[in-house]
């Protein structure tokens, strides 16, 4: 037997249904349909009138999670595509992010966005929006990078008392497989080691810590040993794993799929130039998309995203630095 | 029957089935609520003018009858709500007084504890909604907490929010009225058509002849009501909350008035066209509450003066109390704005 990525997230699903009757889950095209990737696949005919088809009004799904997560239910909340969350921004970061600092009452609210992009799908299904949510205070932001993360971080996201953005990477759903699922997994906020290695680190989260250990692959042919961590969620971020590695290491590279300018890798540069300035041997690089909308055609999105050839050639570079 | 300003629409059935004392009844305490929330407010404005608030001040002159109207007619365990000009209802759905002037001085003992302040509060938990400034975005709120109860199998609650007419040209709007009507949500919407948005007049706001005609586009029932009439109101407010409770979906009801006062204190409403405040629409709901109960022997000037006497006595006392109390301070604040004790304690590590 083997469970992807995907499959994971079903199964996540499926275990908090079944076991906290407080769940329910509202998006669009997910009851009888299963999901526009299927990620709900039976889930309404093996919990009648729990997984409902929600308008097209992002706004107003996420505006009654937060009215029924106040009522004390755990309503998870499947956007289509993550670009298309924005919709109900109002509604995420003023209204739920907010909610438990203004009044003291928990919004436990799940909000999972498909995200970041495969060839072909263009600006409006490719966006990675994390480093936008992981501004706002009050919200939590999970990023997971493998199938036993996807499964045991959704169980998480259920389980916390504030609003999480769940950032499930499309490009992982069918691409990556286990045999089995875990009963338990690392505490959001803590970093996991993905590779050791001596010679730099990287950090990376979601799609980017597979891309980053096939560069670990290629380099390790030139003997040079990479050591791969991976965030899991971004808000929190664990400083300190980041900060243990670069102590064995002395450089970092951070790698994301979303935008450049303001994002994850700016903060974690920055937290580690702040906390971390002694340990470091050379400057520490941030590589991104470019800083441009993402393209559609498989030509110009391999060029737009990092890949591992392009993370390998950053991390060549600073070696010779 | 005072003149109103359109009949009301579809379905609307009189008081018939009511006594005539009950209704006295309901009358009465209506107005008293009403007599309140215009005591708070004058006493609010005063103390905003001696700088006594931090930031605005927002009144609801003119509306107290359409709020006092909706929330009257809410049971223990039903959902309110209320938007910036609802005093009135808050006081009617059991806000007490103190908790007013505490938001308003930022005490620590309110319920935003001087996170947010003036009408940013509420106690979400017992089904008194908080909002936020972005309009529109409490009725999706108030129509989950709905879902939530029917998830839980209450069959008899219901929900109440506001909206003014600018709120209900909002995307939110639009996706919770619609949200609300496809789950058959006991929801109702009412819209106080105070004819301003801030300095925005109806006719700039939108172009369909009257907003209660929306409500055949989101497939609801739709009632017009006059807002300067705390009779009709409560006679709207009556029967739409009884369709909402006993399973016929969605409620819109239009209330139409006039802003006495400018949007917050520190607007002199400049804009405004004078010649409404002499038209129908620029009555005082208050006056015109005020004189109905003498007209109609309900009660007389002596004991409508010792109401007013009383709800003065009782805001002085509230302000007395809440000015006594502590108020925000930075040095004892916890800074942290996540529920989740693990998840705070990982922010303030990274």
């Amino acid at each position: 037997m083997s469970i992807t990525y995907l499959e994971a997230i079903r199964e996540a699903q499926a275990k908090v249904l079944r076991d906290d009757p407080r769940v329910y889950i509202y998006g669009q095209d997910i009851a009888t349909f299963g999901g526009a990737f299927k990620a709900t696949k039976n889930l309404a005919q093996e919990f009648p009138g729990r997984v409902l088809d929600s308008p097209i009004s992002e706004d107003a799904m996420v505006g009654s999670a937060i009215g029924a997560a106040i009522e004390g239910m755990r309503p998870i909340i499947e956007m289509q595509f993550a670009d298309f969350s924005t919709v109900a921004i109002t509604q995420i970061i003023n209204q739920a992010a907010t909610l438990f600092w203004r009044t003291q009452v928990p919004c436990p609210i799940t909000i999972r966005l498909p995200s970041g992009g495969n060839p072909g799908s263009g600006p409006f299904h490719s966006q990675n929006l994390e480093s936008l949510y992981a501004h706002f205070p009050g919200l939590v932001v999970m990023t997971p990078a493998t199938v036993e993360d996807a499964y045991t971080m959704l169980l998480e996201a259920v389980e916390i008392d504030d609003p999480v953005i769940f950032c499930e990477h499309k490009y992982l759903y069918n691409r990556l497989k286990v045999d089995a699922l875990p009963d338990t997994g690392l505490p959001c906020g803590k970093a996991r080691i993905a590779r050791q290695g001596s010679d730099l680190t990287i950090v990376g989260y979601g799609v980017m810590v597979q891309e980053a250990l096939t560069a670990a692959q290629l380099l390790s042919q030139e003997q040079i040993e990479v050591e791969v961590v991976d965030l899991r969620s971004v808000k929190p971020f664990d400083l300190q794993t980041v900060l243990a590695s670069i102590a064995r290491t002395a450089r970092l590279l951070c790698v994301g799929e979303s935008f450049p300018w303001g994002g994850v890798n700016a903060e974690i540069v920055a937290s580690v130039a702040t906390h971390g300035f002694h340990l470091l041997d050379a400057p520490p690089i941030r590589i991104n998309s470019k800083d441009t909308p993402v393209p559609y055609h498989p030509n110009l999105w391999h060029g737009h995203r990092p890949s591992a050839q392009t993370i390998a050639a950053a991390v060549r570079k600073m070696l010779r630095w | 029957m005072l003149h109103t300003l359109k009949e009301p629409r579809r379905d609307v059935v009189p008081l018939g089935q009511m006594s005539h004392l009950d209704i006295t009844e309901q009358y009465i305490k209506a107005f008293n609520w009403m007599l309140l929330s215009r005591t708070v407010e004058q006493k609010l404005a005063s103390l905003w003018h001696a700088s006594k608030i931090a930031g605005g001040v927002y009144l609801g002159k003119g509306q107290e009858a359409i709020s006092t109207a909706t929330s009257i007619m809410l049971k223990s365990g039903d959902i309110y709500g209320p938007l910036i000009r609802d005093q009135a209802g808050r006081l009617a759905f059991g806000e007490p007084l103190v908790d007013i002037f505490r938001n308003h001085f930022g005490a620590k003992t309110g319920a935003t504890q001087g996170r947010d302040g003036n009408i940013h509060r509420g106690r979400p938990n017992q089904g008194y909604h908080a909002m936020i400034s972005h309009l529109g975005t409490l009725v999706s709120v108030v129509a989950g907490a709905l879902i939530a109860r029917r998830f839980r199998g209450e069959k008899s609650v219901i929900g109440a929010t506001s909206i003014g007419d600018g709120g209900s040209s909002t995307g939110s709007f639009h996706e919770a009225m619609n949200m609300a009507a496809v789950e058959k949500l006991p929801l109702v919407v009412v819209i106080s058509n105070n004819q301003y948005a801030f300095t925005t007049p109806n006719n700039r706001q939108f172009a369909c002849q009257d907003l209660v005609d929306r409500a055949i586009g989101y497939g609801v029932q739709g009632y017009s009501m006059d807002g300067t009439d705390l009779k009709d109101c409560l006679e709207v407010m009556r029967h739409a909350t009884e369709q909402a409770r006993s399973g016929n979906g969605p409620q819109l009801v239009v209330g139409t008035c006039l802003r006495l006062n400018g949007h917050g204190e520190h607007d002199d409403a400049w804009y405004m066209d004078k010649t409404l405040f002499d038209s129908p629409l620029g009555r005082d709901c208050v006056e015109v509450a005020e004189s109905y109960l003498q007209e109609q022997q309900l009660a007389d000037e002596t004991e409508i003066e010792s109401w007013k006497e009383d709800a003065k006595r009782q805001v002085e006392e509230a302000v007395v109390k809440a000015q006594r109390e502590p108020v925000a301070d930075p040095a004892t604040e916890d800074w942290r704005p996540y529920a989740t004790r693990r998840i705070a304690e990982a922010m303030i590590a990274q």
